[in-house]
């Protein structure tokens, strides 16, 4: 870049890349890949959910007000917060598993800044032409054609970029309902300030910082770095097939054992998306979207020469070609104890969650002794705690729950503020009821230190029953 | 992804190793020049977005200097364009909060003290608000969680038995005006005999009527004592503590047959009490606080446990 004597610069401007367009098997999964999931985004939050007249019936929905997590039929509460760590758990070993196997397959397919950048770049060429001509309008002086395009990408950009933020506002809340306000501009500030941000973002990230987002902003290439082994497949140039590299004129071969399979034609360079030459070898760059291949396919296609010139193999399969032997087949490499292991603890984990998520009872209940004093003597000498007793009403609808002691339990059991043992709670809400425990004067529990002691909450219609241990405290302190 | 390697490929020698680390590529950045255990370090220039991050970075900062405080100066921070001040934000806050509680303040001032509890949206504002003017202006003398000290005379606020009476009305009462307090007229007012040093009983007197209380309490007593303090306490005790011992509200007479001691019920305690008297103070909270924060007080200790 520069030779010693000059001391090398301390900025470098970002070299533009102008990907070409590419036509192959990836190139097409990539853009069913891309649909789908931009369908999944944008669908999402209008899927309906009857979960009764009390509750929303959004299917996907993280309300963040009233913190509850909608998910279908599923509905987590703030105390089982666990099952969002078990998710992140899975996610975190998913990642172990799918980049032991297949390298840097999220980044390359399914990372929204992969997917999102796609996008603006299909808008690009569209509106700017294909490679030599976007690269003949980024040399250009500004003139007319140069501001009408460049305008009129940065507006579709935007406004891709304003759908994205607007889809996202719609998973927090009531979609319809924010649609409406959204239109009538009475939505929530915060509603216009994520709208905005996420738009921005969008349009930066996707129009302008594109594989920098990749390079210098984002862990996951880096920690995948290091997740990766010699069994991994991932997207590599067979040199020892393509190399020394040559061009060659149409028509014409070169003379054998002096030429490899690349022509140097530079159309895996070309179509990167990320600016790289693939026959470097592997590079911390690479999100292995699989573009150079659908590209050097066609190019081997055309000169006669089989496929695959770069292709997905693992380190392995290196040593393997290179004594003649053919690539061991995908399978061989996906299969083997460590992706196993990952699998089998991934799917623990899996059953383990959805185990628990359908054992869960629909009530649920705490005790908080009051400790501020720990008893209270009465006028009759009896010997009274409190406790305040919160009680989960998980269901769709309103329920009646009584209150109760073990049976034989010598206290007796007071709500507060409440005539008898019952109470109702509304739908999916959580109440702190204070209880008061008496034990007579001159009983053995109104003496000694403590005594334990189990309150039930059980549904009057209904058979779920649950229970908590605590303690009573007499006046020997 | 099979054997497709051509033929030639497969006799041809590999040229070098892929990827080889010792082959210098055409783009390889110079080093820094430093080798840590043959590992160099390349030098590559910064991104120049990141310079523009720095430069955004200092245009903020310097906005930020002419609309907050920012430099200090002899006397305080340069104010600011904006005249921001934490606090005054907090203080923003508080007539916010002063603001939304305001509708509720004026249902509880318009709230008969005896059915507030029937309201129990309002009921829970009281009983959210007295607890805070509760931590506030009660807990230093009866403790945080209402529980008194016994040592000191504070009473108890959680127990079912009241000095001047346990009622909404009667707890209002008191805390408006405090107890024994001469700042205001309605204030409740009495005063218990000093027996011993004012020479209304004798000492054989005092020890015989304590043991008449350590019988009415329920506890180990002296029955030949106890037999002469019934005639001591008719004639020196009952009109305040009842015939009974059961006490009385509108004296402020604490009941002597219960369990519940405000001071102590072993004998040592209780002949100090009759040979010196006691009585203790309470402030009256009229000026210092709103009428519905005392109204909100009121309602947050009648639900501790012992309200009427």
């Amino acid at each position: 870049m520069s030779s010693p004597d000059t001391p090398p610069k301390l900025y470098a401007a970002r070299e533009p890349i102008f990907p070409r367009r590419v036509e192959g098997s990836y190139r097409t999964m990539k853009w069913w890949l891309l649909g789908m999931m931009l369908a999944i985004y944008y669908i999402t939050p209008w899927i309906r959910w009857d979960r009764g007249p009390e509750m929303p019936d959004q299917a996907v929905l993280l309300d963040l007000a009233n913190r509850r997590f909608f998910f279908f039929m599923i509905e987590i509460w703030p105390h089982e917060f666990y099952f969002v760590a078990g998710l992140l758990i899975m996610a975190g070993i998913g990642l172990f598993l799918f980049t032991s196997a297949l390298g840097r397959v999220w980044c390359g397919y399914a990372c929204p800044q992969t997917v999102w950048t796609d996008l603006f770049i299909l808008v690009e060429r569209w509106i700017e032409g294909d490679r030599n001509a976007r690269l003949r309008l980024h040399r250009k002086k500004w003139d007319a054609e140069k501001v009408r395009k460049y305008g009129l990408k940065w507006l579709v950009w935007a406004l891709i970029g304003l759908a994205t933020g607007g889809a996202w506002v719609f998973y927090f809340t009531d979609a319809p309902t924010l649609a409406r306000d959204l239109v009538t501009l009475q939505a929530h500030p915060i509603a216009w300030i994520t709208i905005a941000i996420l738009t921005a973002t969008t349009f930066f990230f996707g129009g302008f910082f594109r594989e920098q987002i990749c390079i210098y902003a984002c862990p996951w290439p880096r920690i995948q770095a290091a997740m990766m082994d010699e069994d991994t497949l991932t997207i590599s140039y067979r040199d020892w097939r393509g190399e020394p590299r040559g061009k060659l004129r149409k028509g014409q071969t070169a003379p054998e054992g002096t030429q490899g399979d690349c022509i140097d034609c530079m159309a895996c360079v070309n179509v990167c998306p990320m600016g790289i030459d693939i026959r470097d070898g592997q590079q911390m760059e690479c999100i292995t979207c699989g573009l150079c291949i659908d590209a050097c396919n066609d190019v081997m296609d055309r000169i006669g020469k089989p496929r695959d010139l770069i292709g997905y193999l693992a380190l392995s399969d290196e040593t393997r070609e290179r004594a003649g032997e053919p690539q061991l087949p995908a399978w061989k490499h996906v299969f083997r104890p460590r992706t196993v292991l990952y699998t089998v603890i991934w799917g623990g984990i899996g059953i383990a969650l959805i185990a628990a998520l359908f054992l869960r009872s629909d009530i649920d209940m705490s005790v908080s002794p009051i400790r501020n004093p720990t008893h209270v003597v009465l006028s009759d000498g009896s010997v009274r705690n409190a406790y305040d007793v919160s009680i989960r009403n998980m269901h769709g609808s309103p329920r009646e729950f009584r209150i109760e002691l073990s049976d034989g339990a010598p206290f007796e059991l007071e709500l507060q503020g409440i005539a008898g043992q019952t109470l109702t709670l509304p739908a999916d809400t959580q109440h702190s009821q204070r209880v008061y425990l008496t034990a007579p004067a001159g009983s053995e529990e109104a003496q000694v230190q403590s005594t334990p002691a189990r309150l039930w909450v059980v549904e009057t219609a209904g058979n779920e029953r649950i229970h908590t241990d605590t303690v009573f405290n007499g006046r020997a302190q | 992804m099979s054997d497709n390697t051509p033929e030639e490929a497969k006799v041809r020698p590999p040229e070098r190793q892929y990827p080889d680390p010792k082959v210098k590529l055409k783009q390889e950045p110079p080093t820094t020049g430093h080798s840590w255990d043959g590992i160099e370090e390349y030098d590559n220039p910064m991104p120049r977005w990141w310079l523009w991050t720095f430069y955004a970075t200092i245009i903020w900062a310097v906005v930020y200097w002419v609309l907050y405080p920012a430099w200090p100066m002899v006397r305080g921070a340069t104010p600011g364009l904006l005249g921001y001040s934490s606090r005054g934000e907090v203080v923003e806050e508080i007539a916010e909060f002063e603001q939304r509680n305001l509708a509720f303040f004026e249902r509880l001032n318009d709230t008969e003290l005896e059915v507030i509890s029937d309201d129990p949206e309002l009921q829970s504002f009281a009983v959210n608000a007295g607890s805070s003017v509760f931590a506030a202006q009660c807990s230093q003398c009866h403790g945080a969680g209402g529980a008194g000290v016994q040592a000191a005379g504070y009473p108890n606020l959680l127990n079912d038995e009241w000095l001047w009476g346990g009622t909404m009305e009667d707890i209002h009462q008191t805390i408006r005006y405090g107890i024994r307090n001469e700042d205001y007229a309605d204030a409740r007012w009495s005063q218990m005999p000093a027996f011993g040093q004012d020479g209304l009983l004798d000492e054989e007197e005092i020890d015989q009527v304590v043991h008449y209380v350590l019988q009415m309490s329920g506890q180990e007593y002296d029955a030949e004592l106890a037999e002469a303090g019934f005639e001591v306490y008719d004639w020196n005790c009952a009109s305040c503590h009842g015939d009974d011992g059961g006490g009385d509200y509108f004296q402020g007479a604490p009941a002597l047959n219960t369990a519940i001691w405000l001071y102590g019920g072993d004998y040592d305690t209780l002949w100090e009490s009759v040979y010196y008297s006691r009585f203790g103070v309470m402030p009256g909270f009229a000026e210092r606080l709103r009428d519905a924060e005392i109204r909100a007080v009121a309602a947050y200790v009648h639900q501790l446990g012992g309200g009427q």
